[in-house]
Protein backbone atom coordinates (compact mmCIF):
# COMPACT_ATOMS: atom_id res chain seq x y z
CA UNK A 1 0.00 0.00 0.00
CA UNK A 2 1.66 3.17 -1.23
CA UNK A 3 0.87 6.25 1.23
CA UNK A 4 1.98 9.83 2.03
CA UNK A 5 1.53 9.10 5.35
CA UNK A 6 2.52 6.56 7.97
CA UNK A 7 2.46 5.73 11.79
CA UNK A 8 5.75 4.74 13.06
CA UNK A 9 7.24 3.23 16.22
CA UNK A 10 10.96 3.77 16.41
CA UNK A 11 12.91 3.60 20.05
CA UNK A 12 15.28 5.91 19.92
CA UNK A 13 18.30 6.69 22.90
CA UNK A 14 15.84 4.11 24.65
CA UNK A 15 12.58 5.96 24.93
CA UNK A 16 9.78 4.85 22.31
CA UNK A 17 8.21 7.18 20.26
CA UNK A 18 5.34 6.69 17.86
CA UNK A 19 4.30 9.30 15.40
CA UNK A 20 2.46 10.59 12.25
CA UNK A 21 5.07 11.00 9.49
CA UNK A 22 5.08 11.81 6.13
CA UNK A 23 7.01 9.77 4.02
CA UNK A 24 8.97 12.48 2.43
CA UNK A 25 10.28 13.43 5.95
CA UNK A 26 14.04 12.56 6.23
CA UNK A 27 15.09 10.93 9.39
CA UNK A 28 17.41 13.51 10.78
CA UNK A 29 14.23 15.79 10.17
CA UNK A 30 12.15 13.62 12.18
CA UNK A 31 14.83 13.19 14.85
CA UNK A 32 15.14 16.98 15.24
CA UNK A 33 12.17 18.78 14.42
CA UNK A 34 9.43 15.91 15.46
CA UNK A 35 11.30 14.99 18.91
CA UNK A 36 13.41 17.72 19.69
CA UNK A 37 16.35 15.76 19.70
CA UNK A 38 18.35 18.49 18.33
CA UNK A 39 22.11 16.95 18.76
CA UNK A 40 22.92 15.45 16.02
CA UNK A 41 23.29 18.01 13.16
CA UNK A 42 22.34 19.22 9.59
CA UNK A 43 25.40 20.28 7.90
CA UNK A 44 25.82 19.21 3.99
CA UNK A 45 22.37 17.77 3.45
CA UNK A 46 24.54 15.69 1.23
CA UNK A 47 25.19 13.12 2.28
CA UNK A 48 28.94 14.53 2.30
CA UNK A 49 29.49 15.79 6.23
CA UNK A 50 28.25 13.28 8.65
CA UNK A 51 27.34 15.58 11.15
CA UNK A 52 24.00 14.19 10.77
CA UNK A 53 25.18 10.24 11.57
CA UNK A 54 23.65 7.81 14.03
CA UNK A 55 22.76 4.59 14.59
CA UNK A 56 20.03 2.54 13.24
CA UNK A 57 19.57 -0.76 14.56
CA UNK A 58 23.38 -0.74 15.51
CA UNK A 59 24.63 0.44 11.81
CA UNK A 60 25.98 3.48 11.43
CA UNK A 61 23.95 5.72 8.60
CA UNK A 62 23.88 9.38 7.60
CA UNK A 63 20.56 9.82 8.55
CA UNK A 64 19.75 13.23 5.80
CA UNK A 65 19.94 10.09 3.18
CA UNK A 66 17.26 7.83 4.78
CA UNK A 67 13.73 8.14 4.93
CA UNK A 68 11.57 8.33 8.66
CA UNK A 69 9.13 5.90 7.28
CA UNK A 70 12.59 3.60 6.40
CA UNK A 71 13.58 3.80 10.67
CA UNK A 72 10.17 1.93 11.44
CA UNK A 73 10.08 -0.68 13.90
CA UNK A 74 14.10 0.39 14.50
CA UNK A 75 16.24 1.15 17.51
CA UNK A 76 18.24 4.24 17.15
CA UNK A 77 21.10 5.53 19.05
CA UNK A 78 22.05 9.36 18.65
CA UNK A 79 24.14 11.31 20.26
CA UNK A 80 21.93 12.05 23.38
CA UNK A 81 22.07 8.43 24.51
CA UNK A 82 25.93 8.36 24.48
CA UNK A 83 26.38 10.22 28.36
CA UNK A 84 24.89 8.84 31.55
CA UNK A 85 22.94 12.41 32.43
CA UNK A 86 25.51 15.18 33.07
CA UNK A 87 28.47 12.44 33.37
CA UNK A 88 30.45 11.94 30.15
CA UNK A 89 31.00 8.62 28.50
CA UNK A 90 34.41 7.71 28.15
CA UNK A 91 35.06 8.70 24.67
CA UNK A 92 32.82 11.76 25.12
CA UNK A 93 35.42 12.92 28.12
CA UNK A 94 38.37 11.56 25.86
CA UNK A 95 37.28 14.32 22.94
CA UNK A 96 37.42 17.27 25.88
CA UNK A 97 40.55 15.85 27.10
CA UNK A 98 42.39 16.01 23.72
CA UNK A 99 40.48 19.71 22.63
CA UNK A 100 38.87 17.47 19.74
CA UNK A 101 36.29 19.68 19.38
CA UNK A 102 36.57 23.70 18.28
CA UNK A 103 33.12 24.93 17.48
CA UNK A 104 31.54 21.52 18.14
CA UNK A 105 29.28 21.24 14.91
CA UNK A 106 30.87 18.24 13.42
CA UNK A 107 31.01 16.87 17.39
CA UNK A 108 27.54 14.88 17.72
CA UNK A 109 28.88 12.19 14.23
CA UNK A 110 32.42 12.41 15.00
CA UNK A 111 30.94 10.73 18.41
CA UNK A 112 28.64 8.45 16.40
CA UNK A 113 31.11 6.92 13.99
CA UNK A 114 33.95 6.45 16.87
CA UNK A 115 31.26 4.82 18.65
CA UNK A 116 30.25 2.31 16.14
CA UNK A 117 34.12 1.83 15.15
CA UNK A 118 34.68 0.90 19.36
CA UNK A 119 31.71 -1.27 19.12
CA UNK A 120 33.22 -3.18 16.38
CA UNK A 121 36.99 -2.97 17.03
CA UNK A 122 37.56 -1.98 20.68
CA UNK A 123 41.43 -2.22 19.68
CA UNK A 124 41.94 -0.43 16.29
CA UNK A 125 44.59 0.54 14.40
CA UNK A 126 46.21 3.93 13.56
CA UNK A 127 44.34 3.67 9.90
CA UNK A 128 41.11 2.16 11.48
CA UNK A 129 40.34 5.39 13.28
CA UNK A 130 41.22 7.27 10.30
CA UNK A 131 39.05 4.79 7.86
CA UNK A 132 36.34 4.97 10.61
CA UNK A 133 36.14 8.85 10.16
CA UNK A 134 36.63 9.15 6.57
CA UNK A 135 32.42 9.91 6.29
CA UNK A 136 32.89 13.00 8.68
CA UNK A 137 33.92 16.34 7.52
CA UNK A 138 35.56 19.24 10.14
CA UNK A 139 35.76 22.38 8.77
CA UNK A 140 37.80 23.34 12.24
CA UNK A 141 40.74 21.33 11.17
CA UNK A 142 40.76 19.50 14.39
CA UNK A 143 41.50 15.91 12.62
CA UNK A 144 44.40 15.14 14.24
CA UNK A 145 42.68 16.15 18.08
CA UNK A 146 40.19 13.84 17.40
CA UNK A 147 42.02 11.02 16.11
CA UNK A 148 44.06 11.31 19.31
CA UNK A 149 40.74 11.37 21.17
CA UNK A 150 40.07 8.08 19.77
CA UNK A 151 42.81 6.49 20.06
CA UNK A 152 43.13 7.37 24.14
CA UNK A 153 39.24 6.34 24.27
CA UNK A 154 40.29 2.61 22.56
CA UNK A 155 42.90 1.88 24.96
CA UNK B 1 16.14 19.48 2.72
CA UNK B 2 12.12 18.59 2.15
CA UNK B 3 11.79 16.58 -0.85
CA UNK B 4 8.51 16.89 -2.84
CA UNK B 5 5.71 14.83 -1.56
CA UNK B 6 5.92 11.53 -2.68
CA UNK B 7 4.06 8.05 -1.47
CA UNK B 8 5.70 5.32 0.25
CA UNK B 9 5.60 1.85 0.58
CA UNK B 10 7.75 -1.26 1.41
CA UNK B 11 7.14 -4.21 0.24
CA UNK B 12 8.22 -7.64 1.72
CA UNK B 13 8.33 -9.57 -1.58
CA UNK B 14 9.50 -9.51 -4.93
CA UNK B 15 6.04 -10.17 -6.44
CA UNK B 16 4.63 -7.25 -4.43
CA UNK B 17 7.31 -4.80 -5.62
CA UNK B 18 6.82 -5.76 -9.35
CA UNK B 19 3.39 -5.01 -9.09
CA UNK B 20 3.15 -1.60 -7.22
CA UNK B 21 6.46 -0.40 -9.59
CA UNK B 22 4.29 -1.54 -12.65
CA UNK B 23 0.48 0.15 -11.32
CA UNK B 24 2.61 3.43 -11.44
CA UNK B 25 4.45 5.09 -13.82
CA UNK B 26 5.91 7.60 -11.45
CA UNK B 27 7.18 4.61 -9.09
CA UNK B 28 10.86 4.14 -8.39
CA UNK B 29 12.28 1.08 -6.63
CA UNK B 30 14.35 2.54 -3.48
CA UNK B 31 17.54 0.63 -3.20
CA UNK B 32 19.63 1.95 -0.42
CA UNK B 33 18.98 5.78 -0.66
CA UNK B 34 22.47 7.06 -0.77
CA UNK B 35 22.13 8.58 -4.32
CA UNK B 36 18.32 8.48 -4.59
CA UNK B 37 17.54 10.26 -1.65
CA UNK B 38 19.78 13.38 -2.77
CA UNK B 39 18.65 13.16 -6.22
CA UNK B 40 15.77 14.30 -4.85
CA UNK B 41 16.51 17.09 -2.69
CA UNK B 42 17.89 18.54 -5.64
CA UNK B 43 14.92 18.05 -7.69
CA UNK B 44 16.64 16.17 -10.24
CA UNK B 45 14.56 13.76 -9.81
CA UNK B 46 11.06 13.58 -8.62
CA UNK B 47 9.39 10.32 -8.33
CA UNK B 48 5.60 10.01 -7.36
CA UNK B 49 6.47 6.86 -4.90
CA UNK B 50 9.14 5.13 -3.59
CA UNK B 51 8.61 1.26 -3.39
CA UNK B 52 11.30 0.83 -0.71
CA UNK B 53 13.16 -2.87 -1.95
CA UNK B 54 14.62 -2.91 1.88
CA UNK B 55 11.92 -5.03 3.23
CA UNK B 56 12.55 -7.96 0.56
CA UNK B 57 14.71 -10.56 2.10
CA UNK B 58 15.33 -12.48 -1.15
CA UNK B 59 17.08 -9.80 -2.51
CA UNK B 60 20.47 -9.88 0.59
CA UNK B 61 22.71 -12.12 0.37
CA UNK B 62 25.92 -13.57 -1.24
CA UNK B 63 25.77 -17.38 -2.62
CA UNK B 64 29.10 -18.78 -3.33
CA UNK B 65 28.50 -22.07 -6.00
CA UNK B 66 31.13 -24.76 -6.32
CA UNK B 67 31.94 -24.00 -9.46
CA UNK B 68 32.94 -20.91 -7.86
CA UNK B 69 30.12 -18.94 -9.30
CA UNK B 70 29.23 -16.02 -7.21
CA UNK B 71 25.49 -14.92 -6.93
CA UNK B 72 24.93 -11.27 -4.83
CA UNK B 73 21.36 -10.02 -4.26
CA UNK B 74 20.70 -6.62 -5.69
CA UNK B 75 20.18 -5.40 -1.93
CA UNK B 76 23.34 -6.48 -0.84
CA UNK B 77 25.48 -3.48 0.52
CA UNK B 78 28.59 -2.86 -0.01
CA UNK B 79 29.27 -3.57 3.77
CA UNK B 80 27.87 -6.82 3.82
CA UNK B 81 30.20 -7.75 0.77
CA UNK B 82 33.75 -6.44 2.34
CA UNK B 83 32.45 -8.15 5.16
CA UNK B 84 31.80 -11.51 3.09
CA UNK B 85 33.81 -14.81 3.47
CA UNK B 86 31.65 -16.22 0.28
CA UNK B 87 32.55 -12.65 -1.71
CA UNK B 88 36.50 -13.43 -0.99
CA UNK B 89 36.24 -15.84 -4.03
CA UNK B 90 36.71 -12.70 -6.71
CA UNK B 91 38.47 -10.73 -3.92
CA UNK B 92 38.82 -7.18 -6.15
CA UNK B 93 34.96 -7.26 -5.14
CA UNK B 94 35.33 -6.47 -1.83
CA UNK B 95 38.18 -4.45 -2.81
CA UNK B 96 36.42 -1.61 -4.88
CA UNK B 97 33.46 -1.87 -2.06
CA UNK B 98 35.73 -1.26 0.52
CA UNK B 99 36.87 2.29 -1.99
CA UNK B 100 33.44 3.49 -2.25
CA UNK B 101 32.92 6.57 0.00
CA UNK B 102 32.87 6.13 3.63
CA UNK B 103 31.46 3.87 6.24
CA UNK B 104 28.08 5.24 6.44
CA UNK B 105 27.58 5.39 2.59
CA UNK B 106 28.57 1.45 2.34
CA UNK B 107 26.60 0.26 5.08
CA UNK B 108 23.39 1.88 3.18
CA UNK B 109 24.32 1.78 -0.47
CA UNK B 110 24.29 -1.73 -2.37
CA UNK B 111 25.76 -3.31 -5.60
CA UNK B 112 22.18 -3.42 -7.36
CA UNK B 113 21.25 0.28 -6.61
CA UNK B 114 24.79 1.44 -8.00
CA UNK B 115 24.59 -0.09 -11.07
CA UNK B 116 20.72 0.33 -11.72
CA UNK B 117 21.64 4.14 -11.27
CA UNK B 118 24.67 3.55 -14.26
CA UNK B 119 26.32 7.21 -13.18
CA UNK B 120 29.40 6.99 -15.16
CA UNK B 121 32.10 8.02 -12.45
CA UNK B 122 30.74 4.80 -9.90
CA UNK B 123 33.05 1.90 -9.55
CA UNK B 124 30.78 -1.10 -9.91
CA UNK B 125 29.61 -0.65 -13.39
CA UNK B 126 32.79 -1.00 -15.21
CA UNK B 127 34.31 -3.61 -12.66
CA UNK B 128 30.90 -5.75 -13.22
CA UNK B 129 31.43 -5.51 -16.91
CA UNK B 130 35.41 -6.62 -16.89
CA UNK B 131 34.36 -9.18 -14.47
CA UNK B 132 32.03 -10.70 -17.19
CA UNK B 133 29.09 -10.68 -14.33
CA UNK B 134 25.59 -10.92 -15.42
CA UNK B 135 22.83 -9.25 -13.94
CA UNK B 136 19.17 -11.09 -13.17
CA UNK B 137 16.17 -8.89 -14.22
CA UNK B 138 12.82 -10.00 -12.64
CA UNK B 139 9.25 -8.52 -14.10
CA UNK B 140 5.73 -9.29 -14.72
CA UNK B 141 6.45 -11.92 -16.91
CA UNK B 142 9.07 -13.89 -15.03
CA UNK B 143 12.96 -13.40 -14.87
CA UNK B 144 15.64 -12.43 -17.92
CA UNK B 145 19.57 -12.24 -16.97
CA UNK B 146 21.56 -10.08 -19.76
CA UNK B 147 25.42 -9.18 -20.38
CA UNK B 148 26.71 -6.27 -18.87
CA UNK B 149 26.77 -5.16 -22.48
CA UNK B 150 23.13 -5.79 -22.86
CA UNK B 151 22.23 -4.37 -19.00
CA UNK B 152 23.97 -0.49 -19.39
CA UNK B 153 22.55 1.48 -22.00
CA UNK B 154 23.57 5.19 -20.84
CA UNK B 155 23.82 7.59 -18.12
CA UNK B 156 21.38 6.61 -15.91
CA UNK B 157 19.94 4.19 -17.89
CA UNK B 158 20.35 0.25 -17.62
CA UNK B 159 17.74 -2.41 -19.30
CA UNK B 160 15.46 -2.84 -15.88
CA UNK B 161 12.59 -0.93 -17.23
CA UNK B 162 9.69 0.26 -15.45
CA UNK B 163 7.78 -2.62 -13.80
CA UNK B 164 11.05 -4.27 -13.24
CA UNK B 165 13.43 -5.12 -10.37
CA UNK B 166 17.47 -6.18 -10.76
CA UNK B 167 17.42 -9.17 -8.36
CA UNK B 168 21.18 -10.69 -8.04
CA UNK B 169 24.50 -10.22 -10.32
CA UNK B 170 26.22 -13.29 -10.82
CA UNK B 171 29.96 -13.27 -11.35
CA UNK B 172 31.88 -16.30 -13.29
CA UNK B 173 34.99 -17.53 -10.96
CA UNK B 174 38.14 -15.87 -11.30
CA UNK B 175 40.85 -14.67 -9.20
CA UNK B 176 43.00 -12.76 -11.89
CA UNK B 177 41.04 -9.17 -11.62
CA UNK B 178 42.31 -5.55 -10.92
CA UNK B 179 41.06 -2.27 -10.56
CA UNK B 180 42.50 1.19 -10.57
CA UNK B 181 40.87 4.47 -10.38
CA UNK B 182 41.74 8.65 -10.04
CA UNK B 183 39.61 9.99 -7.65
CA UNK B 184 39.17 13.31 -6.26
CA UNK B 185 40.66 12.37 -2.77
CA UNK B 186 40.64 9.33 -1.35
CA UNK B 187 37.58 7.56 -1.90
CA UNK B 188 36.16 10.77 -3.57
CA UNK B 189 34.62 11.19 -6.98
CA UNK B 190 36.23 9.59 -9.78
CA UNK B 191 37.53 10.96 -12.81
CA UNK B 192 38.67 7.86 -14.52
CA UNK B 193 38.81 3.78 -13.84
CA UNK B 194 39.83 0.94 -15.15
CA UNK B 195 38.82 -2.77 -14.43
CA UNK B 196 40.92 -5.79 -15.83
CA UNK B 197 40.21 -9.29 -15.95
CA UNK B 198 42.79 -11.85 -17.07
CA UNK B 199 41.09 -15.20 -16.39
CA UNK B 200 42.35 -16.51 -20.01
CA UNK B 201 41.43 -13.70 -22.10
CA UNK B 202 42.11 -10.36 -21.19
CA UNK B 203 39.41 -7.59 -20.74
CA UNK B 204 39.54 -4.26 -19.71
CA UNK B 205 36.76 -1.91 -19.09
CA UNK B 206 36.77 2.00 -18.93
CA UNK B 207 35.08 3.80 -16.51
CA UNK B 208 34.04 7.71 -16.68
CA UNK B 209 34.98 8.12 -20.66
CA UNK B 210 31.61 6.88 -22.21
CA UNK B 211 27.74 6.68 -20.92
CA UNK B 212 28.50 3.20 -19.98
CA UNK B 213 31.58 1.25 -19.65
CA UNK B 214 33.68 0.50 -22.61
CA UNK B 215 34.94 -2.63 -22.64
CA UNK B 216 38.40 -3.42 -25.08
CA UNK B 217 40.15 -6.79 -25.03
CA UNK B 218 43.96 -6.38 -25.66
CA UNK B 219 45.80 -9.12 -27.48
CA UNK B 220 47.56 -10.18 -24.32
CA UNK B 221 48.52 -8.19 -20.81
CA UNK B 222 51.14 -6.44 -21.95
CA UNK B 223 50.97 -2.58 -21.48
CA UNK B 224 51.88 -1.95 -25.50
CA UNK B 225 48.97 -3.98 -26.03
CA UNK B 226 46.58 -3.39 -23.40
CA UNK B 227 47.90 0.91 -24.52
CA UNK B 228 47.33 -0.01 -28.41
CA UNK B 229 43.38 -1.82 -27.72
CA UNK B 230 43.04 1.85 -25.84
CA UNK B 231 43.88 3.22 -29.34
CA UNK B 232 42.28 1.59 -31.32
CA UNK B 233 38.75 1.89 -29.05
CA UNK B 234 38.82 5.45 -30.15
CA UNK B 235 37.60 6.55 -26.93
CA UNK B 236 36.32 10.50 -26.88
CA UNK B 237 35.56 11.13 -23.14
CA UNK B 238 33.56 14.25 -21.82
CA UNK B 239 35.63 17.39 -20.68
CA UNK B 240 34.80 18.85 -17.34
CA UNK B 241 36.24 20.65 -14.07
CA UNK B 242 38.40 18.08 -13.19
CA UNK B 243 40.23 16.74 -16.15
CA UNK B 244 39.67 17.72 -20.04
CA UNK B 245 39.03 15.07 -22.41
CA UNK B 246 42.71 14.42 -23.54
CA UNK B 247 43.41 13.74 -19.58
CA UNK B 248 41.22 11.62 -19.06
CA UNK B 249 41.94 9.58 -22.43
CA UNK B 250 45.70 9.52 -20.70
CA UNK B 251 44.49 8.75 -17.43
CA UNK B 252 42.67 5.47 -18.94
CA UNK B 253 45.53 4.15 -20.51
CA UNK B 254 47.86 4.64 -17.28
CA UNK B 255 44.78 2.89 -15.53
CA UNK B 256 43.98 0.46 -17.74
CA UNK B 257 48.21 -0.60 -17.15
CA UNK B 258 48.02 -1.12 -13.77
CA UNK B 259 44.75 -2.95 -13.57
CA UNK B 260 45.84 -5.53 -15.92
CA UNK B 261 49.32 -5.67 -13.89
CA UNK B 262 47.20 -5.85 -10.68
CA UNK B 263 45.14 -8.30 -12.20
CA UNK B 264 48.23 -10.73 -13.66
CA UNK B 265 50.07 -10.72 -10.03
CA UNK B 266 46.36 -12.27 -8.49
CA UNK B 267 46.13 -14.48 -10.84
Amino acid sequence: MISTEQTITVTINGTTYEREVAARKLLIHFVRDDLDLTGSHIGCDTGNCGACSMLVDGTLVKSCMMLAVQADGATVETVEGLSDGDELNRLQASFREHHALQCGYCTPGMLMSATALLREKPSPSDDEIRKALQGNICRCTGYWNIFEAVKAAAQ
Amino acid sequence: MLLREVGYARPSSLAEAIELLRADDGARALAGGQTLINVMKARAGSPDALIDLNGIDSLRGIDLAADGTLSIGAMTTYSEIVASAEARARPIIGEVCAQIADVQVRNRGTIGGNICTNDPTNHLPPLMAALGATMTIAGADGERTVTAGEFFLGVYLTAVAQGEVLTKVTVPAGRGDGFAAVTLGVDGTCIASAAASVNGSVTVALGCVDAVPVVVEPASASADDVRAAIEAAGIDPPSDVHASSAYRAHLSQVLAVRAVNQAQGAA
